[in-house]
């Protein structure tokens, strides 16, 4: 089985996020980069389907130069080929992302054959456009679907489970198909030393950019107002319940 | 000229996110000086049009196809492709859900159109030919985006809790449109679906008791369960949690668990790091309970408790079941 | 929580272990009024101790830090929060089993159990190790593993509770108020509080917070790289937090320390990575913490590929946690520590390891409390020892990138410093280069140790001058020590002694002051000079020096080059605020050149001159009659203004030779030319700091002198006492009356064979002085009989060794054992007091 995972960079926040002074960017001066969590699970969902059926999981991203340390990562927990495609400025329009990587990966294809699973994480974690991944299936002329909590491939036919309010829906894509992974399908595993180690070696295939600039442009990033808080201490310790509980039939969820 | 609403629904059941997207489209319309009309997907979903009646929608165009019997998000993207090319509104709003979302994406990727998700905020003087100036959520809502969408059609989400839904009933037209659906979209419907147990679910549960790394293991969950189950709420978690295998990640409260906004959020052991704080703050009122008094979430919080969990939960609870006694 | 006060006595800023354990210290010392406040939250605030290793191997060459970290650890076990676990440091490098050697001797001075394994034996104790790889360990039982956020909570909350302690987490530090040189009040986002005292506990925050007040405190953030790896079957099925001894994997300066079911690696090896303290995120811009930044993972990799050749089964382990942890680094790897020069009241509490936390807060407490520490000497910690030139960032930089990757390395008790070097150089230094001076740096000044022209004396006095079998004992050595040791007793010598420092202190409240300063009397005729120990409130060694009076409200004050900062300081936080007395820091004025041998008297009688009464110029009368031991005259070397001083270190009739630094390399070239028909030849330090020295039984303020000592003791009491109150004096007057409990002694080896045969020369670096049966030598106080210095004595043919010894084996000619590299000496007690070896009666000085 052969298998795309589309990753993206990402930086790794605390508690507050910083903002350059050009508002233009994340500060990341001092934060480290990941690759974002729903993808981070796509990879390990792919490299599951190909312990369980063989094959190859290729990662692919398009981000800085220096997205090569995410690409590492993925190889470092079982992805077995790497693809860069390196652009020069941290973040493209999600229209302009999926141009390009459509184009990569039909080229790809080309040359190595059709890759039965394209995933994609649900959204990114930094500008959470929600669209990408659906874009590039379109592009492709692949069937998609996103959210997936669950993911299984049996004799070309990949089964989808999600979440909604009403219960886990099911959906059946024939293979080749594309999925967007959510965070909770699996427990990402960690890179180990040794696969650190030998992710060094791998090769990084390298594949030119090319898009147009899309319709949704950025001004500028802003922090939303802190929410101000002045805390009620009800008490400390256990002698606090008396408290709590009056809080709560106030609150109206305690009669 | 119109700004068109595109109704999210399970079956037929409109969602309460519908309600605000309705509400926002409708405010949307008269700023821009223009109509407001909604689009339903699926005849199951035909019923609605006197629910969005109620919101002031002139016209209630309903697509389609024998094919939409259920939620398929390639079907009912193509389906509001068509819509809109029929139809050329200046605005097209959905929900800021899975749904909303994955179905604006699959319109805008048919109409080779830009989308903006998550949107919180429109420009005030948009009158609907030029550029639409958003504000959107990244980083789940701890970070804003200004942005221009420049497109002739715009196509947006709105945020989850922004905008009440507010009623202004009007008299609709209902106006169906036969969408054409081949099998390259037909693939991607629901095929089968397990349905939940009856009862709350984590997003929509008044009560949330959440635990975090401080609660310690899994068995250590049992006092917080309990408390749930005493006020009729649920347990949430964590990143923390979950990533410890303490439990699943269903329970998981944050940027990629679930967003919640329940009337009382207890937040037991949670330091309050901005994963899961992006999850909890649409949280009408939360309580922390922490040893630190100055742990982040304890700060944040409007009601704080300092002390151990492990024995203030069960307190809470005593004391609940002493005044259930009398 | 209560109100934000607006006046304390002590403002501690900072709850990391150093803040935490030293509020409570200072509540223990009954401190009161106290506020501790931090900027991040609690129980961890976010600065090194939340993500520190927290184990402690006590083991460490330098006494101060040894003694220092013991306390902590008896503090640490006090509280319940030690886990012993045992620790094994492993040789990759049969170098590094020599270094063991050195190790299991350190140990012994300080009563730490300790043995060498074989690698069968570290594979029994470690079952999951790669023996293949490993030649030897080194295994201290008493290693452990420490809760330092635990500890420092519980200290916190000790103080507290008595009632002495307000704390207030998520508190910022604005400004530092400074009125009249002393500090006036903590600036907060909370808050302003007026405080008498002010400390700076903030780790590797420490600077930016002192800069605030105008003050220095040198020492760079710096990564240390760390990662967490599990699970692992084996240290899972241990079901405990840490079963196995920690491993340091001293030739890769590595370190694999169990944390229940997974294994922390972490490492020293990689590249010198430094932050500034401004650039150090927030708290709530941080991933982890602020001291915890993200893993550059290149660092790490190198470090990776031996931590699984050294144990197989990390490399299948899950890599869970990975950062690049900040801890703080200073110029000489020691703390930094005590009241700022800069701004009175305001104290220093930084650059401090959790192995060391506890015993530093109490160091430092009673510091604050009793004007100078009980539990040992701060001298390496002083952060008063540092120049000018010491404190800033490029120097930080650099010596900090040169010994970071020492910190597991062996480092030779002489070892010279490769960078920053030529950054304060005499007048004679062209002259010795030209002759082949090999320099070693004397904070900052380039002074020569031996000349390579003196190298044909090494044949004329072969004797003396046998090459050292050991490359160790050879290293940073030079026989050529020896050959100007005997080419100047014979004749005579020249001595670059410009990193001198000194003080000029003038007016009319000078005498007073120095009075209240100094033990001895300076109330000497003008002309005269006195030599006089310091003392510290508690009647130990504060400084040691001399001074000459050269006019009746003028002093000069002459003290060593590793001194000057700290007696600067000591001098400056004493003076009286009325103006009675100035302070002029002559140190960058004035060049000095000693003169010693028999032939001195006849160089200086040919190269000095002065004006007579007639205004004619006439040669100067050199003569003991006429400039008797001890005095001070004005005269004129080939036109050039000079000051000489009729005193010697060395033991010999000579001068220190002062003028101002323009005229001294024309004086240098006169005295030369005078001395050429005596074969005169420039002579280095080892001669002046070690051969010379030691031969007449010297003491060195930081070696033989210390704060632990008294001048009782180190046999430096006088028969009379001054009337003048000074610093000390009742502590002093104490001592004299009881009988000492350490005394301090010249020894000399009997025989220096070691057991392979060949001779062997202890470094002078806290060697322990054994019994005949191998047992250590404790006082009453304590303290242990150790090498305080070592050194040739070539006029004997003797090695010597100063060591304080208890009274019952201080007798002369006791025989006793030192240990050198973990292998027994026979040694003798040649002298017990202050009488030299060499010339008892200083006839050769005097005559």
């Amino acid at each position: 089985m052969n298998i795309l995972v589309c990753v993206k960079r990402v930086p790794a926040p605390g508690a507050r996020i910083n903002i350059t002074a050009d508002g233009q960017q994340v500060d990341t001066a001092f934060l480290g980069f990941t690759v974002s969590p729903h993808e981070e699970c796509a990879v390990e969902q792919a490299v599951q389907l190909i312990e369980k059926h063989g094959g190859d999981v290729t990662v692919l991203t398009l981000g800085p130069a220096e997205a090569e340390e995410q690409l590492r990562t993925a190889v470092s927990t079982g992805a077995t080929k790497a693809v860069l495609v390196p652009i020069d400025t941290t973040d493209w329009d999600p229209q302009k992302t999926a141009q390009a990587l459509a184009k990569v990966i039909a080229e790809l294809e080309t040359a190595n054959g059709k890759y039965d699973l394209i995933l994609f994480g649900n959204e990114s974690a930094d500008s959470c456009g929600y669209q990408v991944g659906i874009r590039v299936a379109l592009k492709l002329s692949r069937p998609i679907v996103n959210g997936a909590k669950g993911l299984e491939v049996d004799n070309g036919v990949a089964t989808v489970r999600r979440e909604s309010d009403a219960g886990v829906e099911v959906y059946k894509l024939t293979t080749p198909a594309c999925v967007g992974v959510k965070e909770g399908i699996n427990l990402p595993r960690y890179p180990t030393m040794k696969g650190r180690l030998a992710s060094k070696k791998v090769a990084m295939t390298q594949s030119e950019a090319i898009g147009d600039v899309g319709g949704l442009k950025l001004i500028t990033l802003r922090r939303p107002p802190e929410r101000a808080s002045n805390t009620k201490i009800l008490g400390n310790g256990p002698e606090a319940a008396s408290a709590v509980v009056d809080l709560l039939e106030e609150l109206g969820v305690f009669k | 000229m119109t700004v068109l609403a595109v109704v999210e629904h399970d079956r037929g059941e409109i969602t309460t996110a519908s309600l605000g997207v309705l509400t926002a489209a409708r405010n949307l319309a008269k700023q821009m000086n223009t109509k407001f009309e909604a689009l339903t997907i699926g005849t199951n979903a035909d019923a609605l049009s006197t629910t969005i009646s109620k919101f002031g929608a002139a016209t209630v165009h309903q697509a389609h196809n024998s094919a939409l019997v259920d939620f398929g998000p390639e079907a009912w993207g193509e389906s509001i492709a068509q819509v809109v090319r029929k139809v050329s509104p200046q605005v097209v709003i959905s929900t800021g859900t899975e749904r909303g979302h994955e179905i604006i994406a699959q319109a805008a990727a048919r109409l080779d159109l830009p989308a903006a998700m998550n949107c919180l905020e429109f420009d005030k003087d948009f009158t609907g030919a030029e550029a639409l100036k958003v504000v959107r959520a990244r980083w789940g809502g701890s970070l804003l985006e200004e942005s221009v969408l420049d497109a002739p059609i715009k196509l947006v989400t709105l945020a989850n809790h922004i905008v009440e839904p507010s009623e202004e009933p009007a008299a609709s037209t209902v106006s169906v449109i036969e969408v054409e659906l081949d099998e390259s979209v037909t693939q991607s419907f629901v095929q089968d679906r397990v349905e939940r147990v009856a009862g709350v679910t984590l997003a929509t549960s008044p009560v949330v008791v959440s635990g975090g790394r401080g609660v310690g293991s899994a068995e250590a969950f049992a006092p917080l369960e309990e408390l749930a189950g005493l006020l009729n709420g649920v347990v949430g978690c964590s990143r923390a949690v979950t990533n410890n295998g303490w439990r699943n990640h269903t329970d998981q409260v944050g940027q990629t668990g679930t967003r919640i906004a329940p009337d009382i959020y207890i937040a037991c052991g949670i330091s309050g790091a901005i994963q899961h704080w992006v999850g909890a703050m649409a949280s009408k009122n939360i309580l922390a309970i922490n040893t630190d008094a100055q742990a982040n979430i304890v700060t944040k919080a409007g009601y704080a408790v300092i002390g151990d969990l492990h024995a203030v939960v069960p307190a809470i609870s005593a004391e609940i079941r002493k005044r259930q006694s009398k | 929580m209560s109100e934000f006060p607006t006046k304390a006595k002590c403002v501690v800023i900072g709850a990391g272990i150093v803040g935490n354990c030293l509020v409570g210290h200072l509540a223990k010392l009954g401190w009161t009024d106290m506020v501790q406040i931090d900027k991040g939250p609690l129980p961890n605030p976010g600065g090194s101790t939340g993500h520190a290793s927290n184990f402690i191997f006590p083991t460490d060459h330098n006494k101060e830090m040894a003694l220092l970290t013991l306390a902590s650890q008896k503090q640490y076990i006090e509280m319940g929060m030690n886990n012993t676990c045992g620790g094994i440091e492993v040789a990759r490098n049969p170098e590094r089993l020599e270094e063991f050697n050195r190790r299991m001797t350190s140990a012994k001075s300080w009563g730490i159990d300790a043995k060498l394994l074989s690698p069968a034996e570290v594979k029994e104790l470690v079952p999951f190790i790669n023996e293949k790889i490993v030649l030897g360990g080194f295994y201290t039982p008493s290693v452990s593993c420490v809760d330092s956020l635990q500890t420092g909570t519980l200290m916190r909350e000790g103080a507290v509770k008595s009632g002495n302690l307000n704390v207030f987490a998520n508190t910022e530090v604005l400004d530092l108020e400074v009125e009249n040189g002393t500090i006036k009040a903590v600036v907060t986002n909370k808050g302003r509080i007026e405080a008498e005292y002010v400390v700076v506990a903030c780790g590797v925050w420490s600077p930016r917070i002192a800069k605030m007040a105008g003050a220095n405190i040198p020492l760079t953030p710096a990564v240390h790289q760390m990662a967490d790896v599990g699970p692992i079957d084996i240290l899972q099925k241990s079901n405990a937090e840490v079963a196995y001894p920690i491993v340091r994997d001293m030739d890769t300066f590595c370190y694999e320390r169990q944390t229940a079911g997974s294994m922390e690696v972490g490492s020293y090896a990689h590249r010198a990575i430094f932050m500034h303290p401004d650039d150090i995120p927030s708290n709530e811009a941080s991933a982890l913490s602020p001291t915890e930044l993200p893993l550059t993972q290149d660092d790490f990799d190198p470090q990776m590929e031996q931590a699984i050749e050294l144990m197989e089964m990390l490399g299948d382990a899950e890599i869970k946690y990975a950062i690049n942890g900040l801890l703080s680094l200073t110029p000489d790897a020691m703390p930094v520590l005590g009241e700022t020069v800069e701004v009175k009241n305001l104290w220093s509490a930084a650059a401090v390891w959790i192995k060391e936390g506890p015993g530093i807060a109490q160091l430092v407490a009673e510091w604050m409390t009793y004007g100078y520490p009980h539990l040992c000497d701060p001298h390496s910690s002083d952060i008063s020892r540092f120049y000018a030139h010491e404190k800033t960032d490029h120097h930080i930089y650099a010596r900090c990138d040169e010994h970071f990757n020492k910190t597991y390395g062996i480092v030779h008790p002489r070892e010279q410093w490769a960078t920053q070097r030529n950054m304060r150089r005499s007048p004679f230094y062209a002259r010795e280069e030209a002759a082949g001076a090999t320099f070693f740096d004397a904070r900052g000044w380039e002074r020569p140790q031996w000349f390579a022209s003196n190298e044909k004396l090494v044949k004329k006095f072969a004797a003396a001058c046998e090459p050292r079998a050991h490359e160790w004992d050879a290293r940073w050595w030079s026989p050529i020590t020896n050959a100007e040791h005997l080419q100047m007793r014979e004749s005579v010598g020249m001595v670059d002694l410009t990193a001198f420092n000194e003080f000029d202190f003038t007016g009319s409240g000078a005498m007073k002051f120095l009075q209240y300063m100094c033990v001895n009397n300076v109330d000497v005729e003008v002309g005269r000079s006195v030599y006089t120990p310091l003392l510290t409130p508690g009647g130990g060694f504060r400084g040691d020096l001399t001074i000459m009076r050269l006019g009746a409200e003028q002093f000069r004050v002459i003290t060593g080059a590793f001194d000057g900062g700290r007696d600067n300081y000591w001098f400056n936080r004493h003076m009286p605020q009325d103006g009675s007395v100035k302070f002029t820091d002559m140190s960058s004025s004035l060049c000095t050149i000693g003169v010693w041998g028999p032939n001195a008297e006849k160089t200086m009688a040919k190269a000095t001159q002065n004006i007579n009464a007639e205004g004619k110029l006439v040669p100067f009368d050199v003569s003991q009659k006429n400039f008797p031991y001890g005095s001070v005259r004005e005269v004129l070397i080939d036109g050039v203004p000079a000051t000489m001083f009729r005193i010697s270190y060395v033991g010999e009739n000579g001068w220190e030779v002062y003028t101002k630094m323009e005229h001294g390399l024309r004086m240098w070239d006169s005295i030369a030319k005078a001395g050429e028909e005596f074969e005169v030849i420039p002579v280095g330090m080892g001669v002046y700091a070690v051969t010379g020295r030691i031969e007449k039984g010297y003491r060195l303020m930081g070696a033989e002198l210390e704060s632990e000592y008294n001048p009782v003791e180190a046999g430096l009491n006088r028969a009379k006492i001054k009337t003048a109150d000074f610093i000390g004096k009742a502590e002093y007057l104490k001592a004299r009356e009881e009988k000492p409990c350490a005394v301090m002694c010249t020894l000399e080896m009997i025989d220096n064979t070691s057991k392979s045969g060949i001779k062997r020369f202890p470094t002078g670096g806290n060697e322990p002085i054994l019994t005949k049966t191998g047992e250590r030598i404790v006082d009453t106080k304590g303290r242990v009989s150790r090498v305080t210095t070592a050194g040739a004595a070539p006029s004997l043919g003797k090695y010597l060794l100063l060591a304080y010894l208890t009274p019952e084996h201080a007798v002369e000619g006791n025989e006793l054992r030192v240990m050198y590299m973990n292998e027994l000496y026979p040694v003798r007690v040649a002298r017990v007091g202050s009488q030299p070896v060499f010339d008892p009666t200083d006839a050769r000085m005097k005559s």
